[in-house]
Formats: C-alpha cells, sequence, structure tokens
C-alpha cells in the first residue's frame, strides 16, 4: 500500500516541487546579482522580498474593501499587484543600498555584512509596527481570487492550481527577461562591467554608482514579484515569513554557484524538489520515523554533498564571466 | 621597559561595573500594596488570546479587588511572555525578585508554563493557570500550580470519541505543531482513536507555517475521514486552507488551539463546518457571564477572547485566596507559601464560568469539556459557533 502511494503522488509531489523552486529561484536572483556585483551578501533581501509580499496583500486588501476586487478580472489584477509588489520592493532595495551599503563601501568585506543583518531586524519590525498600527494585525490573509484557486486537471492523479501554473509562468517569464536584460543589453553590459571591475568600469565612463543601484533595483523587483507570488500562492504572510525563504533562496544561489544568474534559476528548483520530496517520501519511506520536519535537514545535507564535489556550485565553473 | 597595562584596566573596568550594575538587593516591598503578575504573549501571532488574558485579569482587579481584599492595594503586573518557553523562564525569575508580587495568572502556552512553572515552585509563588491544559503541568504535583481548566488527555479522549460515535469516521490523519501541548493532545487522540473504531492513517507533527503542499499529498493519497491538528490556529488555519484548496475533503477537526476569531479570519470558508473540543467555552456560553460580556466590551472596546473569563475566575480566585490568607494572617501581608495554601483550599468558588473546587493536583474538580461547531467563516459571528455537546469529567488521578 506505501509503495502504492509513493508512485501515486509522485508527480503532484513534482509540481509542488517546482512551483516552490521558482519561488526561490526568483529570491536567489536578488541575492546572487548582488553578489555578482559587490561581492556582498545582502541579508536584508528577505525582507525586501516580505515587502513585496505585504504591498501586495494591501493592494488586494484595499481593493476588496473598496469593492472593486470582483469587477477586475484575474490577469489584470494579477499585474497591478505585481507591479505594486515589484516598486515598492525595488524601491526599498535601493533605498537600502544607498543608506546602508554605499556608505560602507571601501570598509572591510564584514562590516556591510553586520549592517545587511541589522537592515533586515530593522525592516522586519517596521513593517510589524506598520501593520500593527494600519490594521491592528500584522498578519495579513491574501483575499481568495476564486479563478487562481481553480484547479487543472493534468491526468488522473495530478492536478494545478492556476496560481501555481501562474507562478511558473510568471517566474520564467522574468527569468528569461533577465538573462536577455544582462546578456544582450547595453546597461547589462555595463552591469557585468562593473562586476568585473569597478575601477576600470569606472574609467571608461559607466556611472558605477548608478549600474549598482540599478542592480539593486532589479534583485529588489525580482524579490517583490516573488514575494507577491509567495503571497497568493501560499495566503499568508506575516513580517517574519522571508527569513525561512530567504536563507533557501541564498541556499540556492550558492547552490547554483553564486554570482550566476542561470545557476541561482537551476539551484532554486533543485532546492524545490529536493525539499519537496524529501517532505512528502521521508516518512512513507523509513516508516515514520522521520517525519516532514527533517525535510531541511535532507535537503542541506544534499546541498553539503554537492557542494564537495563542486565547491563553485552547480554552474559556477561552467561560465566564467560573473553575472 | 614597557609595564603592562591589563592590571590597570580591569582595575577600572571593575570600577565601572560596580558603578553601573545595579547592586543584587531585592525590591525593597512596600507596605500595603499587593501585585498579582500576568504572564501571557503580548505580542506575536498569538497575542490576540494573550492579551485577552491580561485584560479578563485587568477587569477582575478593577471590579473586584477593592471589595475583597481590604488593607491592601492590588496592582497588575503584565509580563510578555511571547508564547516563548525561555521568555516565559526569564520572566519569571524576573518577577520572582519583587516581593510584592504574591500571585501570577498564566500561562496561555503549556510549553512555557511548565518551565516556568519549577522557578514559581521553587520561591513558592502561586500559579493559577487560566488556559493550560497539558497533564504535565498538575501531574508534577506542584502545590503552588493551580488550574481553571481541563487537560489534553481528556481533551483528546473527548475529541476521539466524538469522532468515532457521533461523527462516525472511520480513519483519520493526524497532525501536530510539536509543542507539549499540541503533540500532547494529539497523542491522546491517536492513543484513543482505536478504541472508537478510528483508524490512524499517519501521525506527523510540522513546525512549517506557510506551504503544507508536501505534507498534504500525502494525505490526500490516503484520503482519510478525518484530519485532526494538534495545534494552534494561526498555523491549523493555513493547513486547513490549503488542504481544502488541495481538494482534500476530509473532516477537519482540533482541540481548543482553534479557539479564536483568528482562525476565520485566516482560513475563511474552510473551517466551516468543523468541529473542535475545548475546555473553555466562548464567553458567551456560561449564563453567569452576561455581565462580564458587557463590561469587557465597555472597557476594551471588543469582545473577549476566549479565556479572558477564565482569567478573570483565575485571578478571582486568586483575590480571594489572598484576602483568606490576608486573615489567617491577623490582617498583615500574607507569604506567598500562605497565599499557595490558601489557593488550594478554596472550595466550591463561584465564578463566572464554573463552580470550581480542586483536587490534590490542583485539577478542577470537575472539568468541563466542550465540542463545538464552527458555524460561519465571518470572525464577527465567533461567538455563535454551535455547542454540541457539553461534558463534566473528573480529572484523572494522579500517576505516580
Amino acid at each position: 500500500m506505501e509503495w502504492d502511494i509513493l508512485i501515486r503522488i509522485f508527480p503532484q509531489v513534482l509540481v509542488d516541487g517546482v512551483t516552490l523552486g521558482f519561488v526561490y529561484a526568483l529570491i536567489a536572483l536578488g541575492y546572487t546579482m548582488v553578489y555578482g556585483v559587490l561581492e556582498m551578501i545582502n541579508f536584508a533581501h528577505s525582507e525586501i522580498f516580505v515587502m513585496g509580499a505585504f504591498v501586495g496583500a494591501e493592494v488586494l486588501l484595499i481593493m476588496q474593501a473598496s469593492g472593486a476586487l470582483g469587477s477586475i478580472p484575474a490577469l489584470p489584477l494579477l499585474v497591478i499587484v505585481l507591479a505594486a509588489g515589484m516598486a515598492a520592493a525595488g524601491g526599498l532595495a535601493v533605498a537600502v543600498e544607498r543608506v546602508a551599503y554605499r556608505p560602507l563601501r571601501g570598509a572591510p568585506r564584514l562590516v556591510p555584512l553586520i549592517s545587511a543583518i541589522g537592515v533586515s531586524f530593522f525592516l522586519q519590525d517596521a513593517i510589524r509596527l506598520t501593520e500593527s498600527l494600519w490594521r491592528n494585525a500584522f498578519f495579513l490573509t491574501y483575499p481568495t481570487i476564486a479563478f487562481f484557486d481553480e484547479r487543472i486537471r493534468l491526468v488522473a492523479t495530478v492536478d494545478i492550481s492556476v496560481k501555481s501554473l501562474t507562478l511558473i509562468a510568471v517566474s520564467i517569464l522574468m527569468l528569461v527577461g533577465l538573462s536577455l536584460f544582462v546578456g544582450r543589453t547595453k546597461l547589462g553590459k555595463a552591469i557585468r562591467a562593473v562586476a568585473e571591475d569597478q575601477a576600470t568600469a569606472g574609467l571608461m565612463g559607466i556611472n558605477v554608482n548608478g549600474m549598482i543601484s540599478l542592480t539593486f533595483l532589479i534583485g529588489g523587483m525580482m524579490g517583490g514579484a516573488a514575494g507577491a507570488l509567495f503571497g497568493v500562492q501560499y495566503g499568508t504572510i506575516n513580517p517574519y515569513t522571508g527569513f525561512i525563504p530567504g536563507i533557501k533562496a541564498f541556499t540556492a544561489a550558492v547552490l547554483g554557484g553564486i554570482g550566476n544568474i542561470p545557476g541561482a534559476m537551476l539551484g532554486g528548483v533543485v532546492l524545490g524538489l529536493l525539499e519537496s520530496f524529501a517532505a512528502s517520501y521521508m516518512s512513507l519511506l523509513s516508516g515514520g520515523a522521520f517525519g516532514a520536519e527533517y525535510k531541511d535537514i535532507f535537503a542541506f545535507s544534499m546541498l553539503i554533498l554537492i557542494l564537495i564535489f563542486r565547491p563553485r556550485g552547480l554552474l559556477g565553473e561552467v561560465v566564467r564571466e560573473k553575472l | 621597559m614597557k609595564r603592562s597595562r591589563i592590571p590597570v584596566t580591569l582595575a577600572v573596568l571593575a570600577l565601572v561595573a560596580a558603578l553601573l550594575l545595579p547592586d543584587n538587593v531585592p525590591v525593597s516591598a512596600q507596605q500595603n500594596v499587593i501585585k498579582i503578575a500576568t504572564q501571557s504573549p503580548l505580542s506575536g501571532g498569538q497575542s490576540t488570546l494573550g492579551v485577552g488574558i491580561k485584560d479578563g485579569a485587568q477587569l477582575c482587579i478593577d471590579q473586584q479587588a477593592a471589595r475583597i481584599v481590604t488593607g491592601f492595594r492590588v496592582q497588575l503586573v503584565p509580563f510578555d511572555d511571547q508564547a516563548k518557553p525561555d521568555v516565559g523562564v526569564a520572566n519569571a525569575k524576573n518577577l520572582v525578585t519583587d516581593p510584592d508580587i504574591l500571585l501570577v495568572v498564566g500561562h496561555l502556552n503549556s510549553g512555557v508554563a511548565i518551565p516556568s512553572s519549577e522557578v514559581y515552585n521553587d520561591n513558592n509563588l502561586a500559579m493559577i493557570s487560566p488556559a493550560n491544559t497539558n497533564p504535565l503541568i498538575t501531574d508534577r504535583g506542584y502545590r503552588v500550580v493551580t488550574r481553571v481548566v481541563g487537560r489534553d488527555d481528556v481533551q483528546g479522549q473527548v475529541g476521539a470519541e466524538f469522532a468515532g460515535k457521533d461523527l462516525k469516521v472511520k480513519s483519520v490523519y493526524i497532525v501536530h505543531d510539536k509543542t507539549a501541548y499540541g503533540q500532547g493532545v494529539a497523542e491522546f487522540f491517536r492513543d484513543n482513536a482505536p478504541k472508537n473504531g478510528i483508524q490512524v492513517l499517519g501521525f506527523e507533527g510540522t513546525e512549517e507555517k506557510a506551504n503544507f503542499d508536501p505534507i498534504l499529498t500525502p494525505i490526500g493519497a490516503r484520503n482519510p475521514g478525518m484530519i485532526y491538528f494538534g495545534g494552534i490556529y494561526d498555523q491549523a488555519g493555513v493547513f486547513f486552507k490549503q488542504a481544502r484548496a488541495k481538494g482534500i475533503k476530509a473532516l477537519f477537526m482540533g482541540p481548543d488551539g482553534m479557539d479564536s476569531t483568528d482562525l476565520p479570519k485566516i482560513a475563511g470558508q474552510a473551517i466551516v463546518g468543523m468541529h473542535y473540543t475545548t475546555v473553555a467555552g466562548p464567553p458567551a456560553f456560561y449564563p453567569g457571564a452576561a455581565k462580564f460580556i458587557a463590561d469587557f466590551k465597555a472597557k476594551y472596546k471588543r469582545d473577549p477572547e476566549p479565556f479572558s473569563a477564565q482569567a478573570y475566575d483565575s485571578c478571582w480566585i486568586g483575590l480571594t485566596a489572598l484576602a483568606n490568607a490576608i486573615k489567617a494572617a491577623g490582617g498583615k501581608k500574607p507569604t506567598r507559601l500562605q497565599v499557595t495554601n490558601a489557593v488550594r483550599n478554596i472550595k466550591g468558588f463561584k465564578g463566572l464560568t464554573a463552580t470550581y473546587s480542586f483536587d490534590a493536583k490542583g485539577d478542577p474538580d470537575p472539568a468541563v469539556y466542550f465540542v463545538i461547531q464552527i458555524v460561519s467563516s465571518d470572525p464577527a459571528k465567533w461567538g455563535q459557533n454551535k455547542l454540541i455537546k457539553t461534558l463534566r469529567i473528573k480529572p484523572p488521578a494522579a500517576k505516580k
């Protein structure tokens, strides 16, 4: 009976894992781009992600309160929510860079890291304070949008909700768009130049600070989009929601090869799948001895194994140039 | 030769430390003030209930203290245990240094109350719990510990009996939150399920708060007749919502941790029709609590939360015990031990929620258990939830 279930749920677990993986991938982009350009880990990125989730929720809740929610079709609604989340998170990321990182540009490596951790704590409680004053509750629930909760039957035992499909589609669109932007446009070239050598790029007439701000803006926007999609997908958010997905996405970035954009995507999906399969299969395979709560131990053990054999991440050695 | 600066630096540091650090002399006692402390989460995901406990106790002191306790001014000192064991214990160590604190009303979480009450026990400080249901609270046999609510072992048993006999459930999948409370009540449900004709398909703990997909997929594949969630509403709400969204049709059930207006806020339609067992009904279930509800609303501009009335009763019992202890001490301020003994000697006390007597462990005898069905996804209609069953059950004898 157990083996029967094991096989029966396989496609469903796969679908859930891919969905989760793309959330990680979108967040991981923010970590990896900033690392690519500044060689610094922006630990406040998980709060930038949460910012996107909160602004998305607020937009939906305000529309719900004004009665506009029912009258707007689902897709334009999604575009509005995503745009709001991305704008807020991107703006916040740029502001954080300007206030907390730029003044420390010349300082030793650990100093901006500490600053990032401080910003992370500050933002968590700032969001909590604002929401508590504004709504008298600091965990928000996304209003249910019927269209997104519909399920599409793939085969007899597997279905996927419209919101998971949307999440995957939007993520792929953004990831492809970002790759094209960084690889094919003049601005993308300028970012890559700054990543390679700030001083020389500056001498070639590239606005280094501008490019760094742009990197934060893009990474923040991706994080904000991930936040809004996360909210639509999983329903409930609070100011501390970002911590775990943030850590996981950072892991995904390292797994894929930090500083490498396709690597972040790959790392995100691999981690999402590992986690999903570990959580669903662990207790089935061990006869209940190891429950779903061991999923992180399993996922991170795999990570250690992968990094032992490929210390620079899955794609870290393939691509020489950063970003 | 350069002289080492270390001894000088150390001396200066010691001097500065001596000037800055507070001396370890306990706070000096005030002559005619008695303080009652509350310990409950005033911040964080469970603060709705925690603030409700503090407010219930405050209302009791406002209305009853001057009438019952003569010769002393009674003050409430609220502490925020954040629903975290380490914070609860730190608060406990802090509050026992104040000699005016003669009683604690708290906690919300058994996982916090158990370690914190070790500190109270070492200091003979009486704790009256308005909400803790874990058997260990009283089974340790501490004289300082008394509670006004029932126990998880009985609650798990009531839940399993109701599911098997009244709802005719044949199979159950049990999920819990890995806390002393959630896992405890889930285990008692599991142990009682087979006796009531229910097959247990799975038993799983999780601390996850957002994404339950990986847990729900195997549950869906096993198609249980019921899912029992041993835990608290902030996690259970998300879990139930995602379970329904995944197309799982099982009945839902949970313990008294479900009892909050935040559950429908989080889970919406998903939880309509589900049952939960509780040791503390909504205040509206108690005939004696009508005036309390009106007074609470007048003072705090919102409905009392679950456990607010129990907090009021806990505090009221405490005040009565204080008055008895003062009388026995000839009008002088009683010691903590005297108050502790006075609490245990309370018999046939008529509170808002029940008439209370306690057994030797500090469990109410008898304790009242309810089975309640949720009728609406509107948080404003939480008070109209349907009372399905009321049971009066004697506490189990102390296990030695």
